[in-house]
């Protein structure tokens, strides 16, 4: 086994822990990934320590996704955010229980722009959504889409139906050639 | 006249570009808000070639997977194989052996150089440069018959195993190896000769589609694209993986965060990539492909064969798949547009339970508008090509 194992009381989780508390819930240092769970409550404070501490300089937001536990872990959700520092060339994951009941945390766009796709897309394939996030839309699939696909209860094998072409504001189109097409659909229309 | 003399009304006009527009190379689209041929605004919308990558994922088995990777960036596939067989290895804690660890470096190296080789050479012919891109063209082919030779398949290479690779090296690799960089370097220095001093080419690419350090380190942008403003952040050198931290090779770096410097950054990677498959070529050891372990690896056919126990380990392994135990990793490796991390969640099953791609591109495509914004729409064409976007790792 070549790979290190750092157990519980790695440097970095230690220091959280004084620091931060009551607010951390759980830590765990599997394969030398350092992980805390942390409260939803004041979650950007926690978010602006680690961020701005100089010890910690996690300046690097590097990945927002989430995991549905359904029927395995109480709350359903876990929003998982990953950090880097370049400075300090370590990372942490940080990971925020979400209920089914409640599917609401606030959004990082306000400390790492970047937040603001990572969230849309853990909005559009989870529906867990994210407060004070400037424009909360799907990002992969599209507005007539229902459901939410990476959430274990959505079948794998569903069919949705397809949608009607939508009316496209303030595109330029061309009269002649639109008018020549729709006598062209009707000529064919008439035939068949 | 000077009475006469009115300014003329400006008014925002809205023009969609794309899904499928001849120089964005994948489907994508731009909302662009415009004033005249200045972009005001911009708004991307990406997902046309969502597939559920990570929902198919969670149906089949560990090794199952390692097809579906190659989908993932289709122009270095076998980095996104290298990358996901590392995070399972990593979750399962082991090690491959050395001799993998280098048939590794330099296939992720191979592919590293095709994916810079189409990215400039398209984006060079679309600026015009139609001579470069084919000469770049070329020097892919000669890579991508390398690629053939060893994995079977240009594209779709699945070329990994957990704790291992499919099969060793063919015989006189490192001669077809030496001889493809022959002649890659000899199309390189030709390409240099048509762009280096090229006035057209340079006024295109220097100074547009600028994005400051603080801006592309809080939208988390990762490869060239990071690296073109300065940061020395590369996986291989912060976090070194494989034998990385064996082998010798620079890390090129920009100054002002344009499309030259990407541009340039992504040609010296070129370099420093043969740099490194040279040096692992000649320090390659000898020993096994992949690891002995018989919980992880099949067992030779010969015994697959001829005794039951071989048959029932290998119908084990192929119909449950490898188990490993429950628990989550992170691992990330030095993709061709930047940091391609995985995340994946395991609950002790032979299926992964939840596996999550840090798409570079999705990331890079996010900071796009930042890029764009304030400058012509046929800027956008070389801004657009520099970022690179690889549909299919974007959309998932």
């Amino acid at each position: 086994m070549g790979v290190k194992f750092h157990g519980r009381d790695s440097s970095t989780i230690l220091y959280l822990q004084q620091s931060l508390g009551g607010r951390i819930l759980d830590s765990h240092a599997f394969r030398g990934d350092e992980t805390i769970v942390i409260t939803r409550e004041g979650l950007l404070e926690v978010f602006l320590f680690l961020k701005e501490d100089p010890k910690l300089d996690f300046n690097f937001l590097t990945d927002i996704t989430a995991v549905d536990y359904l029927g395995k872990k109480e709350p359903r959700f876990e929003v998982v955010y990953h950090f880097y520092s370049f400075r300090a060339k370590h990372r942490l994951r940080v990971k925020v229980g979400v209920s089914e009941e409640d599917p609401i945390v606030d959004s990082l766009v306000p400390l790492w722009k970047g937040a603001n796709w990572l969230e849309r897309e853990v909005w559009d394939m989870f529906g867990i959504r994210f407060l004070g996030h400037p424009d909360l839309r799907r990002i992969l699939l599209y507005e007539e889409f229902k459901g939410h696909p990476l959430r274990k209860d959505y079948p794998v094998n569903l069919c949705q139906p397809l949608v009607p072409e939508r009316e496209v504001k303030g595109t330029f189109v061309d009269q002649r050639s639109h008018n020549k097409l729709m006598q062209l659909k009707q000529q064919f229309s008439a035939k068949s | 006249m000077k009475a006469d003399t009115k300014e003329l009304p400006l008014e925002t006009m809205d023009l969609q570009m794309g899904p499928a527009h001849p120089a964005t190379h994948g489907t994508i689209k731009f909302n662009l808000k415009l004033t005249g041929e200045k972009v005001l605004d911009c708004d991307v919308e990406v997902g046309y070639l969502h597939r559920g990558f990570a929902k198919s994922c969670e149906q089949a088995t560990w090794t199952q997977v390692i097809p579906y990777t190659d989908r993932l960036n289709y122009s270095s596939p076998l980095i996104n194989n290298v990358g996901y067989a590392m995070t399972v290895e990593k979750l399962l804690g082991v090690e491959t052996p050395p001799r993998c660890q280098f048939i590794r470096v330099i296939v992720s190296e191979l592919s590293r150089i095709t994916d810079h080789l189409t990215c400039c050479g398209m984006a060079a012919s679309e600026l015009g440069a139609i001579t470069v891109g084919f000469y770049m063209i070329e020097a892919r082919e000669f890579l991508m018959r390398i690629v053939e030779t060893l994995t079977g398949a240009r594209l779709t290479t699945t070329y990994t195993r957990i704790g291992g690779v499919k099969h060793d090296l063919p015989q006189d690799f490192t001669g077809q190896v030496t001889q493809a960089f022959q002649k890659v370097r000899r199309l390189l220095a030709d390409c240099d000769r048509l762009l280096s001093r090229n006035r057209i080419f340079i006024d295109r690419m220097s100074g547009v589609g600028l994005i400051s350090q603080e801006t592309a380190i809080a939208y988390g942008l990762t490869g060239p694209i990071l690296r073109s403003t300065g940061v020395n952040y590369d996986v291989r050198k912060a976090e070194p993986y494989l034998v990385y931290d064996q082998l010798e090779f620079e890390v090129p770096l920009g100054t002002k965060g344009d499309n030259y410097d990407r541009f340039v950054c992504r040609i010296q990677e070129i370099e420093q990539s043969m740099r490194i498959v040279e040096q692992a070529l000649r320090e390659i050891p000898l020993g096994s492909i992949s690891l002995e372990d018989p919980r992880v690896v099949l067992p030779e056919k010969e015994k697959v064969y001829n005794s039951i126990e071989g048959l029932m380990h290998h119908f084990k392994i192929i119909m449950e798949g490898i188990q490993v135990p429950p628990g989550e990793v992170y691992f990330a490796v030095e993709g061709a547009n930047g940091e391609l991390g995985f995340y994946i969640v395991s609950d002790g099953g032979g299926k992964p339970y939840r596996l999550r791609v840090r798409p570079p591109s999705f990331i890079a495509m996010s900071a796009c508008h930042e890029m764009i914004k304030g400058y012509m729409v046929a800027d956008i064409v070389p801004t657009f090509g520099m970022i690179n976007m690889i549909a299919g790792e974007c959309d998932r």
